[in-house]
Formats: structure tokens, C-alpha cells, sequence
């Protein structure tokens, strides 16, 4: 039984069917990764494990516990941190803010969270009090992914961190991922630069029309001449 | 009158005419685009009922201030209305936040549009205006008691032995102090508590603000406290400074709509400037500028006019008329605003 498992999801969006029977799963200090083509559901099956669309069947289980029925604030309060891929940083507040607004929640001192914080990304510590719009596409993605730490969470989803980034950024971002999933953090990831993403994978997902395709560690799924076809451009 | 040019006594007039009005005017008005200001930020709609609204915090201070003077309970020379204010933003709050339940929260619940926001706000201006003009009945009153000036012309003109004289009233004074703490107390607010700053979030990206597990209701409710004390603290100092009337108080929703808009609609800081903009634009344009001119000009120039460039009675008309230049010229407005899209 793995620390976060969405098992036999189904949704839609109103009659649009999305999801069916799609499960995944991950480990603490495990790196999942979900690619597939566009319109596969890939960022639903993250807002179903959210509980920011509701399932019509199947389950999330969080380190056993059935959460299927929480509000996605109580799923927060229980671990969860996402960041999407668009508007996810605070842009008229300053990266501090955007901070402490990721730690709302916390009735503790916050502060020591915020320095480790700038300790994984020294940039936004010199960018402290500048507005978050006013950052580069890939600090923004640092001032996102420092925002949803503040929690402390257990499990952090990332809906395509690398979307629109230079590759120099992207293998920063990468990085930054590895780090996280290395201090013991459970990371689901959507990810379009399947290639890479898959690169870094202990697991891999390949989502097609709701459907789970192919399930395997990240080499397999790269080295998987069907999957390498079909979806990593040969 | 001397014929030499007088610099000193000019400003003199300029001050007690122009410069002083204007400058509590406008802080009256900085205060109801502020509250405009808020509500638009965080409930995302403009609202049309502010001006009913400030009548009608206005109305409870009257009634109140009414009461306070029949049974005695008054203090020497101080204005009674600023005693009961307190009670009336609380009155206003009680008000706002039943409205909220019966009428916006069903829009924000079925996510309407913007414009549905702006058409049920219509609707309350409405209604409020309706319930002050049953209450209090539609003929303009006066409520100021107290001192009337903190120094009157006389005085002014024994003390410096000039010719013009400046006189401030009490209302201007107290206008301009209060406006000015009320302010610097909403910026602190906004800018360095966690309340003010998980309002800012909400304002700035709602669903992330959600995911960071604010409470949109909790904020909402805080946007309409702080809304109460602004409009009721905008109309009180507005009615001791030129007296209370429904229909002139419907009509400031105009030169406040103008302030934010010319100010950039959103900002906080951009409500204030364009406040001072519309309130000096208004007072400077109908100011007749005669005596003015005769201190400063020789004899052969002086003019015969009265020199007023737009009549009084054409005042509402200026603050459109800045609206369309601010449009045409920089649509964002002076401090750059931004235009909620629906999604």
C-alpha cells in the first residue's frame, strides 16, 4: 500500500467523461511521474486527488486513510501541497508574502520554513521584497514551489512545472524536484516533456484517454518500444 | 483694495477658497472610492450603491446624534456625530453583511459574472437609498453642532493683519486628520497583518488563495467591516462638512466612480489620487478667479468677469469629462489598475 493512491478514479467534467478507472500511485520519497497526450486527463486525475473535482467512483487513500470525502482545504490540512501550472504565485504580493501566504494555515512560527526555503532557492532570498511579477518565468516556478512547501507537506503535486521554461531552467526545476523527493517528500508530477521527465522517474504513468496505457519504473516506460513510439517521438 | 500686485493675500484667498475645500472634499471622496475600491478587488464587482450607502450610515450617525443632543449627553464644543460613530459603523456593518447574505452571496455561490455583481448592486442602491429617504425623509438637514471653526477669518485676519483671511472649520480639519489615520490605518492593515494580506491574496488569485486554506468567507465579511467604517466615516465627514441630503449622496457615486477609475481601478493608492484629481479639477474649474487676479495683476489688467471658468451648477459634469480624458489617454488610469475578466 503506497503513502497517496488514487485507486479506479472516474470523472467528468458535467457529461464529459475524463477519467476511467485511472490509478496511480505514490511512495514517500518516491518520484511519480504522468505523461500522455494532450486531453488525457492528466491534470484531472491531480484535481480529483485534490478533491478539486469530485470523483463519481473510485477512492484516494492518504497513508491509509480514505480522504475521498474531504474538502481539498482539509486535504491540505492532512499533507497535500499543489502547485498548478498557471497562476500560481500571488503577482502583487512579494515573494516573502507569497510565503507566508503558503503557511496561512500554520499556527506555528513559519519563519524557519521560509529560510529553508531560500536555502533551496538562494535567488528568491536576494528577490525577497520584489513582487512576485516582476520574476522570470523560472523564479516564478521557484516563488510556486516555495509557496506550496510552506505547509510542510507530505505529499507535493506539480501540474507541469516546466511549462514554458528554457531547458537550462527546466533541468533546474528538475533538480530542485529531486531534492525535494530526496528529503522524503512523496512528488507526483504532470509533466509534456515526457522524455525527460520519465528520465528522472522512479515511476512513470502513461495516461491515454483516461485510461492508464502503461505503468512502470521511469526506465522501463523510456525503454519500452511501444511507449517510445507512441509518445516519446521514436 | 491695493492696486499693487499682492502675492500673499492671492494665496491667502487661493487657500480659504480653493485649496482647503478641495482638499477635504477630496479626502471624503478618497474614503468612498476606497471602500469602491475594496469591494471591487475582492467581491469583484463595482458597486453602485456606495453613495446610498454612505447616506445611510450617514442617517444612523443623524438619528444618533438626534438622540444624543435631546437627552444632553453632548460635549462642549466637540461635534456629537463623532461620538456616535462607532455605534454607526456597526449599525452599517449589521446592515452590509445581511445584505451580503440576501444578495451577493447567491452570485458568488453560482459564480455570476461580474455584471450580475453590478446589476444586484444597483438593485441595493435602490433599496437603501429608499429605506433613508423613509427614515429621514428626502430634504437636506444639518447635523454639525460643536465649534464651527477652528479659527475663523477674524481671528485669521487679527493674527496676521492680512487683508484675505483663511478660516478653517472644524469640518475640514477633522475630515482631513481622520481621513489621513484612517488611511495610513488601512495601509498598515493591508499591507503588514496576516487578515490584510490573506485579502490581498484572495484579491490577487482567488483559487490559490483557496489552496492555501484562506477562508473566503471570513474575508468577505472583513472586506464588508472595513467597507461599513469607510462609507460611514466618507458620509458623516461629508454631511458636517456641506450637510446631509439622499440625493446628493446618490449623486457622489459619479466623482467617486471617476477617482477610481482615473486613479486605476484596483488600486488602493490610485483611488486616492484620483480622489484629489476630481476634488481639485471640480473646485479649481468653478472657482471664480476675479479677486484672485485683481491681487495679482496691475490695474490696466484687471479683469471685469468673475473669471469662473465652468458654472457650479456643471460640477458632476467635469468629473466625466476627466473620465473620458483619463480613458482616451491611459485606460489603465494613473497608478496602473487592473480590469477583472470574467472567467
Amino acid at each position: 500500500m503506497a503513502y497517496l493512491e488514487g485507486t479506479n478514479l472516474v470523472a467528468a467534467y458535467g457529461v464529459v467523461p475524463i477519467l476511467h478507472e485511472c490509478s496511480v500511485e505514490v511512495e514517500k520519497g518516491e518520484l511519480a511521474v504522468i505523461v500522455g497526450p494532450n486531453g488525457a486527463g492528466k491534470s484531472t486525475v491531480m484535481r480529483v486527488l485534490l478533491g478539486m473535482l469530485e470523483a463519481t467512483a473510485g477512492e484516494v487513500k492518504l497513508d491509509g486513510q480514505d480522504i475521498s470525502m474531504l474538502s481539498t482545504q482539509e486535504r491540505i490540512n492532512h499533507g497535500l501541497a499543489f502547485v498548478p501550472q498557471t497562476k500560481n504565485v500571488f503577482p502583487s504580493m512579494t515573494v516573502e508574502e507569497n510565503l507566508q501566504m503558503g503557511g496561512f494555515i500554520r499556527k506555528d512560527d513559519i519563519s524557519k520554513t521560509i529560510d529553508e526555503v531560500y536555502e533551496l532557492f538562494p535567488i528568491l532570498y536576494e528577490k525577497r521584497r520584489q513582487l512576485a511579477e516582476e520574476l522570470s518565468g523560472g523564479q516564478r516556478q521557484q516563488v510556486a514551489f516555495g509557496r506550496a512547501m510552506m505547509t510542510q507537506p507530505s505529499v507535493m503535486l506539480l501540474d507541469e512545472p516546466t511549462a514554458g521554461v528554457s531547458p537550462i531552467v527546466m533541468d533546474e526545476i528538475f533538480s530542485n524536484i529531486l531534492d525535494v523527493r530526496d528529503a522524503g517528500m512523496a512528488v507526483l508530477m504532470v509533466e509534456q516533456n515526457a522524455q525527460q521527465a520519465l528520465n528522472i522517474a522512479d515511476k512513470g504513468y502513461v495516461l491515454v484517454s483516461g485510461r492508464n496505457e502503461h505503468t512502470g519504473t521511469g526506465r522501463e516506460l523510456i525503454n519500452d518500444p511501444e511507449v517510445r513510439k507512441k509518445f516519446l517521438g521514436g | 483694495m491695493s492696486d499693487s500686485i499682492d502675492i500673499i493675500n492671492a494665496f491667502a484667498l487661493l487657500t480659504n477658497f480653493v485649496i482647503l475645500p478641495a482638499l477635504s472634499y477630496g479626502s471624503q471622496l478618497a474614503l468612498g472610492a476606497l471602500a469602491v475600491t475594496l469591494v471591487y478587488s475582492i467581491l469583484r464587482f463595482s458597486n453602485f450603491a456606495q453613495g446610498d450607502s454612505m447616506a445611510f450610515g450617514t442617517m444612523i450617525v443623524i438619528l444618533l446624534t438626534g438622540f444624543m443632543i435631546g437627552n444632553g449627553w453632548t460635549i462642549t464644543g466637540f461635534p456629537t456625530a463623532l461620538l456616535v460613530i462607532p455605534i454607526a459603523i456597526i449599525g452599517t456593518s449589521i446592515y452590509m453583511l445581511t445584505v451580503d447574505r440576501l444578495v451577493y452571496r447567491h452570485y458568488r455561490k453560482i459564480k455570476a459574472k461580474s455584471i450580475v455583481g453590478i446589476s444586484a448592486s444597483i438593485g441595493v442602491m435602490f433599496i437603501t437609498g429608499g429605506i433613508v429617504r423613509f427614515i429621514l425623509g428626502a430634504t437636506p438637514q444639518k447635523f454639525e453642532d460643536g465649534e464651527r471653526f477652528i479659527f475663523s477669518v477674524r481671528e485669521f485676519k487679527a493674527y496676521t493683519g492680512l487683508e484675505q483671511g483663511i478660516a478653517l472649520k472644524t469640518s475640514q480639519f477633522l475630515t482631513i486628520t481622520i481621513a489621513l489615520l484612517l488611511v495610513a490605518f488601512l495601509f498598515y492593515f493591508l499591507q503588514r497583518t496576516k487578515t490584510g494580506k490573506a485579502m490581498r491574496a484572495f484579491s490577487d488569485n482567488k483559487e490559490l488563495a483557496l489552496l492555501s486554506g484562506i477562508d473566503p468567507d471570513k474575508v468577505v465579511q472583513i472586506t464588508w467591516l472595513l467597507v461599513a467604517a469607510l462609507t460611514t466615516i466618507a458620509g458623516t465627514l461629508y454631511g458636517l462638512d456641506k450637510g446631509f441630503s439622499p440625493l446628493q449622496y446618490h449623486l457622489l457615486l459619479l466623482p467617486i466612480f471617476a477617482s477610481v477609475i482615473v486613479g486605476g481601478i484596483g488600486s488602493p493608492l490610485g483611488a486616492i489620487a484620483g480622489a484629489f484629481l476630481v476634488s481639485f479639477s471640480e473646485v479649481l474649474l468653478t472657482y471664480a478667479y476675479k479677486k484672485f487676479l485683481i491681487y495679482l495683476l496691475p490695474l490696466s489688467m484687471h479683469p471685469n468677469s468673475l473669471v469662473q471658468l465652468i458654472g457650479t451648477e456643471y460640477k458632476y459634469a467635469i468629473s466625466f469629462v476627466i473620465l473620458v480624458i483619463v480613458l482616451l489617454i491611459r485606460p489603465t488610469g494613473i497608478f496602473k489598475g487592473k480590469v477583472i475578466v470574467d472567467e
